[in-house]
């Protein structure tokens, strides 16, 4: 197991190798001049010249990728072109609201989702099963925005009980944490809970037919253990894979919810570094997105072999 | 860092009597969270309010953006400011012109300190007005007949010239696009190709460095040395009193969720609003919606000089009879009372004002006429490349009503749509439209920024070194040279009437419309000053 995560590991290099010259030649041959957003709308093609000089950008290709390069074997992302401070300062500030938030949708959708679709399975075309995939469709054709909209009417606007808006480190007050995190978790939720309850259901429905469930039962173990010990464990694999792909999805910025919810995640800033055409920050983003992707993989294939040992490397 | 794990599953919290405990206790920070429990904060006097764009950039020279400007003044001052009246008033420093107007000697007021402690001395207003003088084009027409500027002692500046240049008092008293705001000499002696990285002003209010979140928030406290004049505070000039600890900017992508917070207190004050949501706003009684910005923004359509067709004047004039404000104001802003028809190339409500040669533009369009003249023309059906940003809304209406104008009139249009971002890249390319550059593109600028000839953008006929569309034009050339001249205000409104009959006359651009931008506030903060640029001096904040 330990060769293959660090085979793994070393895979990733690679795949971060083939990201870098891809954004860096991707963002060069998209049209926007970064000099052209530094400089606002007033400034003259003469004064962009020398904005474009003293940046770097009229070095050749290959001098700018070599220096980014450069850059990157000493740990250095580089500057950012539009606020002249360090990317890695910029993605310090920014990297912590995502996780936060992150890991609490993915903490409260497991614990709603996976009861939801073990009761939905084992309650098969009961309505137990049809309110918990009826919530499922809703789920996913809602738009978040909108999810995101009428929880704010409601539980600020109305009831006055949770902020409409923000971010507060859980460092330096968690209560504030907590109270404007509550919303866009509960949105994000809505989301995951239906994934991760349909897929839960599906796999259970697979697994409750099998002959070893039949025989647990013949043999007088409880429904409960029945289950979560000898469905829920066979059925796991799908459902882990589709809460890993969540949770990176999630951890690479939720673009949406952070705009309805006003938080200063990766999402924005991503987006922000896109629409500026701040080449350092979106390369740091992307690579930063693409290392994310890889060890969460990496870390969700470990877990198949815990929960599964018939897995194997 | 603590994470949320470790928050949320210690040990402790596994007993019944701790679990009872920590409900209580989130329950108490949740409401302490809403702003329902009092708190120490409270007696802090802050001002929260979501600006129209966020701060990236620190530099008031680099660029032109208005949320730089806006920033700039929170933090450094200026020598002359504008007030209310368009007129230039002392503000760091009051001034003398010798007889024969070619020497200017500014003296600097007592108590103006940086934030750092250290006095405002001559030497630092000279280093930031070369620095200003290298970027910005009002500044450049004055070094251009600067014999000298030096500073003689701390206090006195000398400003000498080789010809007269009336308008040097007004250049340096504007509010946009670049005022020549005062740093300390080492930070000026920054190139103006580069960016500064110092926070160190010496404006009525601190930069909170450790607060500041590029793009996200910014936070000044009151700079409690500064000495405000003592005259009343009116637009950019008078006494900046500050009345509160400190005021955050925050910005927020999503207009509704700005106003969600303003309506529920987490937020005081709201920069822009959009016109489709003020009825949102009105429901409320803790909550105005007002005009602050008597001038507002002017929409324009600037043409290629450059290539086919809009190189030929006809065509040009063809396009502008085309095209109805109304229709354009109308389907941008839809509430007449945020809008103005308005044919002066200065705007409406500057002394400058005039509409001469407008006539169409204000009057509905005359598509008609515009077919007549095209058909007279040598069009010959080349495709006009017009350039449609889709992602800012104050500027995504105007390509699509004029393309359809346009199309009405004979024109056939390349409608392309892109971001706005994109459009910026593209205008910067001379390459032909149909190779990558542009014939027509749409924009907006505050009126502050376009009401002189010496600061209009697009009012410059240098060819290459004009503005994007570089039309070369001597005759403009020369009507500027006039207004430099001239030496009372009536004979600047004489010149630029020549200059709007001009203008209209060749087509330089097409003024679109003058739009005002609602803002909103919470009751709780009062006196704040009406403004092109938002000030956060004299304003007070109730409990």
């Amino acid at each position: 197991m330990l060769g293959y995560i660090l085979k793994r590991l070393l895979a990733v290099v690679p795949v971060i190798t083939f990201v870098a010259i891809f954004v860096f030649l991707l963002l060069r041959l998209t049209p926007g001049d970064p000099a052209a957003i530094l400089a606002g709308d007033a400034a003259t093609p003469a004064q962009l010249e020398k904005i474009r000089t003293s940046l770097g950008l009229n070095d050749p290709l290959l001098v700018q990728f070599g220096t980014w390069i450069g850059q990157l074997f000493r740990g250095d992302l580089g500057i950012s072109l539009i606020s002249n401070i360090p990317v890695s300062d910029m993605v310090g500030q920014r990297i912590w609201p995502t996780i936060n938030i992150a890991l609490m949708t993915i903490i409260l959708s497991v614990l709603l989702a996976v009861p939801m679709g073990v009761i939905a399975a084992w309650k098969h075309r009961t309505w137990a099963d049809y309110a918990v995939m009826s919530f499922s469709v809703l789920g996913f054709s809602v738009p978040v925005f909108v999810i995101g909209y009428i929880f704010i009417q409601v539980f600020s606007i109305e009831l006055r009980w949770l902020p409409v808006q923000g971010y507060t480190p859980p460092t330096e007050d968690f209560g504030k944490f907590l109270s404007k995190a509550i919303l866009p978790c509960l949105t994000l939720a809505t989301i995951y809970v239906a994934l991760i309850a349909r897929m839960t259901r599906a796999s259970m429905l697979e697994v409750l037919g099998e002959d070893y469930v039949r025989t647990a039962r013949a043999k007088g173990v409880s429904e409960t253990l029945v289950l979560f010990r000898h469905a829920l464990r066979n059925a796991a694999v799908p459902i882990l894979t589709i809460i890993g792909t969540g949770f990176a999805l999630l951890i690479s910025g939720v673009v949406v919810t952070e705009s309805v919810f006003n938080i200063p995640g990766i999402g924005r800033l991503t987006v922000d570094a896109i629409l500026a055409r701040d080449y350092p920050v979106i390369q740091a983003m992307i690579l930063l997105t693409s290392a994310i992707y890889v060890f969460i993989n990496l870390m969700i294939d470990v877990a198949y072999s815990i929960i599964d040992p018939r897995i194997r490397y | 860092m603590l994470s949320f794990k470790e928050g949320l599953l210690d040990k402790t919290a596994r007993s019944r009597g701790a679990s009872t405990l920590r409900a209580g206790l989130i329950a108490g920070a949740l409401l302490s969270g809403t702003g329902l429990a009092t708190s120490a904060q409270a007696e802090e006097k802050v001002i929260t309010a979501v600006m129209h764009s966020g701060l990236r950039v620190i530099d008031p020279v680099i660029t032109t953006a208005h949320i730089v400007r806006n920033h700039a003044y929170m933090l450094y001052d200026v020598l002359i400011a504008v007030d209310e009246n368009f007129t230039p008033q002392p503000q760091m420093a009051s001034w003398a012109v010798s007889d024969d107007k070619l020497t200017y000697t500014f003296t600097l007021r007592d108590g103006l300190l940086f934030h750092d402690g250290a006095a405002v001395t001559a030497a630092d207003a000279e280093a930031s007005l070369k620095r200003w003088g290298v970027k910005d084009s009002g500044g450049q027409l004055i070094f251009d007949v600067t014999d000298t500027l030096t500073a003689t002692d701390e206090k006195t500046l000398v400003w000498t010239l080789k010809e007269p240049y009336p308008p040097l008092i007004d250049t340096l008293a504007k509010q946009s696009a670049l005022p020549p705001f005062i740093m300390p000499a080492s930070v000026a002696a920054t190139p103006a190709t580069e960016s500064i990285s110092s926070f160190i002003g010496s404006g009525p209010f601190k930069f909170v460095e450790d607060e500041y979140q590029p793009g996200v928030s910014v936070t000044y406290e009151k700079f409690d040395e500064y000495v405000p004049r003592e005259e009343p505070a009116s637009w950019m000039a008078g006494g900046k009193v500050v009345y509160v600890d400190k005021v955050k900017w925050v910005t927020m992508p999503d207009s509704q969720t700005s106003i969600n917070a303003l309506l529920s207190g987490e937020v005081d004050y709201m920069e822009q609003v959009p016109v489709d949501l003020l009825p949102i706003l009105e429901s409320s009684d803790e909550v105005v919606s007002e005009l602050r910005d008597p001038l507002g923004y002017q929409s324009i359509g600037r043409m290629n000089f450059l290539y086919p067709p809009f190189d030929d004047v006809k065509i040009r004039k063809a396009a502008m009879m085309a095209i109805s404000q109304q229709d354009i104001m109308g389907t941008l802003v839809g509430n007449p009372d945020y809008y103005k028809i308005c044919g002066a190339v200065f705007g409406c409500g500057t002394p400058l004002e005039d509409e001469t040669g407008a006539e169409t533009l204000i009057n509905g369009g005359d598509v008609e006429a515009a077919k007549k003249l095209l058909a007279e023309s040598d069009y010959d059906g080349t495709p006009v490349v017009l350039m449609q940003p889709t992602d800012v809304p104050s500027i995504s209406a105007q390509p699509i009503v004029a393309a359809q104008a346009l199309r009405d009139a004979g024109f056939t249009v390349d409608m392309q749509p892109m971001d706005w971002q994109t459009l910026v890249g593209r205008r910067a390319s001379q390459s032909k439209p149909s190779e990558g550059g542009w014939n027509i593109f749409f924009t907006n600028w505050g009126v502050p920024e376009i009401n002189s000839p010496l600061i209009n953008p697009m009012l410059n006929g240098r060819g290459n070194d004009a503005w994007f569309g570089w039309p070369t034009d001597d005759a403009l050339e020369a009507l500027r040279k006039d207004f430099i001249k001239a030496e009372t205000l009536d004979e600047q409104v004489a010149v630029a009437k020549q200059i709007q009959a001009h203008a209209m006359d060749v087509v330089n651009y097409i003024p679109v419309g003058q739009y005002l931008v609602p803002q909103a506030r919470s009751t709780k903060i009062v006196d704040m000053l009406p403004s092109p640029v938002p000030v956060f001096w004299n304003v007070k904040k109730e409990d």
